[in-house]
């Protein structure tokens, strides 16, 4: 177990890198606690994987170091880093049986027999595959494939830290919340530092307790869901997380007034520094309708279940409002309220209203 | 309730009338020719199993038998290990990786007379290039018109320099299709190189493998128009296989009764091998 410090790393797959358009990952500075359950989120290409292969050694990065306990393993190799990984799909050897797949990383590390039972007995056991020690691993079913995969990490009592690349991707969804539970049922069990690396906003909010949202190679907002959903510090994070995403809205500063399609909107706290392109940003939860307010026109409604989503036009502008109870007919005029202590304005994609404590 | 009809025959028929024609009618004629004699003049004789027996108790037969196992033992125990090893050190990405393909598929485009002719030219002795090299520059003594230990050498390295690719082609095949992740997770479960080919790629290739194994027994096996143009199946009886034998019987003495009985031998040999490999080599994937 360790504490995992990145520092000033950038990556890029090209040889001579120019401008920060070459670079896959951008200048990350990031301190992970020892026993922590962490998830990396953002969406396809945003360089989370680069991450990921950096701190196991697989790849090295162009510039920084990577400590594990203050200790620079930058240049060792992934089998000299005590790490454990588990790939999208999952990786076990077709011609050994889960037992020898659960012993592999002991023996070829020459651990011996007796301690090598033990420690494969108790993984087993926390997996909830002692009855299939004895198979064919290329007989079990892809979420059994990723249990075992799993297990080979967590088998080593040295590992520094287990990581997840999308390890859900090939199983099937029923099974998927299972799996997800059990993943997160052994990291209170082995308190092993855990990073999860996902474009799946449900894994990444369920699995972990700091999630780092990525784009374009750089992160934009470390926090707990709760902070990510609630006060994102950036309109990709307001917009990437949440069903449907933060509606983010075209606003002009005038005058200490933020305007909104001509209105007046009054926002959570003071407006803090100038100029560049603003946003207004209002997750869909915090919409209302009303008596009076902005006017609208309704234009879809989609009855999810448990409430609806309700797109509506404020002139060329799409808002989208979360409603429960009496919906709108498709086409009528109606007024939005917008809840002020959950309206933020965005300068150049960062938040730049303050707080009011 | 399941309505019955015949018109499916009709639709098989077309093929079923293509393969009596070109494989059960010259088969049976075989056949035919196993169980009776003839001295000429389109009169036969029934015979019985006789030409069978005299076939499998002929020392003849027992030494080209001998020989064609040997071949094929050779080809088999020198192609496969370095058909993997080539394709083990064959680049996976990149610009030479066309390259190395391409001069691969080379020699097995060039059709197995020019293949006899060419390395007949290539080995006579004082003429050839490597009977140059060998005799002159080398001090060798190498003829593979006069010594068997030549002959054979030659034929086999025939072979392999014909044949190898196919075996490097297919396990290449085999490699390429492993996710990186396998590899990446060998890394980190500090897997030696050998553990990674013996869990890893080994398991992945096994299904090519079997294909190539067979591919390179049934052909080894059947050989006849390379060491037949290269040595004549010479010197002496040296380099005569099955094939040649059998040719001899059945067009350079016309037996054609024990020829027949011969061909039908050969060829359940060559089924039986065949179904014993697959067998073993696809046993464990049944479990």
């Amino acid at each position: 177990m360790a504490k995992i410090t990145l520092s000033n790393l950038r990556h890029s797959y090209l040889p001579n890198p120019t401008g920060p358009a070459d670079y896959a990952l951008k200048e990350i500075d990031l301190d992970w606690n020892d026993g922590g359950a962490y998830a990396l989120l953002g969406p396809s290409g945003c360089g989370k994987s680069t991450l990921l292969n950096i701190i196991s050694g697989l790849l090295t990065p162009s510039d920084g170091r990577i400590l594990f306990d203050d200790k620079d393993v930058t240049d060792l190799p992934p089998d000299q880093r005590n790490i454990a990984q588990v790939f999208q799909f999952p990786v076990i050897y077709d011609t050994m049986t889960v037992r020898e797949n659960l012993a592999f990383p002991l023996r070829n590390r020459g651990v011996n027999e007796a301690k090598i039972t033990e420690r494969v007995a108790e993984i087993a056991a926390m997996l909830e595959v002692e009855d299939m020690l004895d198979t064919r691993a290329a007989h079990l079913s892809p979420d059994n494939k990723q249990k075992i995969s799993m297990g080979r990490g967590l088998v080593r009592d040295d590992v520094n830290v287990v990581m997840f690349d999308e390890p859900l991707t090939v199983i099937d969804p029923h099974l998927k919340w299972k799996l997800r539970s059990k993943l997160k049922e052994l990291h209170q069990r082995v308190r092993a530092t855990m990073i999860y690396v996902t474009h799946d906003q449900t894994e990444a909010l369920t699995f972990a307790d700091q999630v780092v949202v990525m784009q374009e190679g750089e992160i934009v907002q470390i926090g707990t869901p709760v902070e990510l959903f609630e006060r994102p510090q950036h309109t990709f994070v307001g917009h990437f997380i949440g069903s449907p995403g933060m509606n983010i809205l075209p606003a002009l500063v005038e005058g200490g007034q933020v305007m909104f399609n001509g209105q007046a909107v009054s926002l959570e706290g003071k407006v803090t520094g100038s100029g560049g392109v603003t946003q207004l940003g209002i997750r869909p939860e915090f919409v209302s309708l009303s008596n009076a307010g902005i006017p609208a026109r309704v234009r879809k409604v989609s009855d999810v279940g448990r409430h609806a989503v309700v797109e509506t036009m404020v002139g060329e502008t799409a808002v989208k409002a979360v409603i429960e109870g009496n919906l709108p007919e498709q086409g009528t005029e109606v007024h939005l309220a917008f809840q002020q202590n959950q309206t933020r304005l965005y300068r150049d994609g960062w938040i730049a209203t303050e707080v009011v404590s | 309730m399941k309505t019955e009809n015949q018109r499916a025959w009709f639709f098989v028929l077309p093929v079923l009338l293509l393969v009596a024609f070109n494989a059960l009618i010259p088969i049976m004629t075989v056949v035919n020719y196993s169980v009776q004699e003839t001295f000429g003049n389109n009169v036969f004789f029934w015979q019985g199993l006789d030409w069978f027996e005299q076939i499998l108790r002929s020392e003849r037969f027992h030494a080209a038998l001998g020989r064609q196992f040997m071949f094929t033992g050779l080809i088999l125990a020198i192609e496969i290990p370095l058909g993997i090893i080539v394709a083990l050190s064959m680049p996976r990405k990149g610009f030479w990786v066309p390259v190395c393909l391409v001069t691969m598929a080379l020699p097995m485009l060039i059709p197995w007379n020019v293949v006899g002719s060419m390395w007949n030219i290539f080995t006579l002795p004082n003429i050839g290039l490597l009977g140059y090299f060998m005799n002159d520059v080398l001090g060798i003594n190498y003829d593979m018109t006069q010594q068997p230990v030549s002959a054979w050498v030659t034929i086999v390295i025939m072979d392999v320099w014909h044949w190898t690719s196919l075996v490097v082609l297919l396990s290449y095949a085999g490699l390429v299709s492993i996710p990186d992740a396998y590899y990446q997770a060998a890394k980190i479960d500090g897997a030696s190189p050998w553990k990674v080919f013996r869990y890893i790629q080994l398991p992945k290739m096994k299904t090519v493998l079997t294909i190539a194994v067979l591919l390179r027994f049934m052909d080894s096996f059947n050989i006849y128009t390379e060491p037949f143009v290269l040595t004549g199946g010479g010197p002496g009886n040296s380099t005569t296989l099955l094939s040649i034998d059998l040719v001899k019987i059945a067009l350079g003495q016309f037996d054609l009764g024990p020829a027949a009985a011969m061909s039908l031998i050969y060829f359940a040999i060559t089924l039986l091998v065949s179904w014993l490999f697959y067998t073993l080599m696809t046993k464990d994937d049944a479990q």
